[in-house]
């Protein structure tokens, strides 16, 4: 993985762990209007990332979240395990 | 359904074999208060709560439980990867290579291997967040620990995003346990 791509992928990271951070809190805060403003903003902000990453290096979903070039990308290294931070 | 995301949610930050450390992290990976334990008994669990806050944040911590259980098998592949039989031997992993190779396959620290006698589920909601919270403490409490046996800054960077994981769970636990109890008083009939 070039450092471009892990770039890339630190910051959806880094964006994705937000969202799940806000989301855990608005589970049991759901009237609270500010972590929810954050969290469409983050939101919106990861999916502009995501669409971004998957057009340079392939999608970072299957199960027909992201369409896939010839020939099927999805199998393409490297898988999570293997990535050297 | 779940669907799987080809990313960690933190990074796994190991850059050479470690197989001492391997063994220890097992912990995490297969023991009682593991993240696979954490995980399932969170997804069990959350059939029988009573409030929406409730079964929503199990649903979310037991899947993030899931992607932690993946960092730290991550963490386990790399720092047994290259290892040798004979260094596998002299670190007491020798039964473990006998019957697992290099796979990753859940057992605690001493080679237990995972059981499902690890998952609590009353169906008393109360009971179970309270063991939650209790597993959250617990799996903090052996992050420490870890954190403690190993000199490696990539391994500890790692292992502090994972305790802090357990300090917001253990928040949220005690938020939903509040949410159950004024559920219940209501419920009452005087």
């Amino acid at each position: 993985m070039d450092s471009r791509q892990l770039q890339l992928l630190h910051e959806i990271m880094a964006l994705e762990f937000t969202a799940i951070e806000l989301n855990l809190y608005l589970d049991t805060h759901p009237e609270e209007q500010e972590p929810l403003n954050d969290y469409n903003q983050v939101t919106e902000r990861l999916n502009q990332l995501k669409a971004h990453y998957e057009h340079l290096y392939g999608p970072l979903v299957s199960y027909g979240f992201s369409p896939s070039e010839y020939p099927w990308r999805w199998i393409e290294e490297p898988w999570p395990w293997e990535i050297q931070f | 359904m779940w669907i799987y995301e080809k990313k960690l949610e933190y990074p796994a930050r190991v850059y050479k074999t470690d197989l001492r450390m391997a063994k220890y992290l097992m912990a995490q990976y297969g023991g009682p208060d593991s993240e696979l334990s954490a995980a399932v008994r969170y997804l069990t669990q959350r059939y029988t709560m009573p409030t929406r806050k409730a079964r929503g944040l199990l649903t979310d911590i037991g899947t993030e439980e899931m992607a932690h259980w993946e960092i730290v098998g991550t963490m386990i592949y790399r720092l047994l990867k290259g290892a040798t039989p004979e260094q596998l031997r002299r670190e007491d992993l020798g039964a473990y290579f006998a019957e697992h190779d290099h796979a990753v396959y859940p057992v605690d620290a001493s080679g237990v291997p995972w059981t499902a006698a690890y998952v609590q589920a009353t169906g008393d909601p109360v009971t179970d967040l309270h063991e939650n919270m209790a597993a959250e403490q617990k799996a903090r409490t052996t992050y420490e620990h870890l954190i403690r046996l190993t000199d490696d800054p990539g391994v500890k960077d790692t292992l502090r995003f994972l305790r802090e994981r357990e300090v917001v769970h253990f928040q949220r636990f005690g938020e939903a346990l509040v949410d159950v109890q004024e559920e219940l008083t209501r419920k009452k009939v005087f």
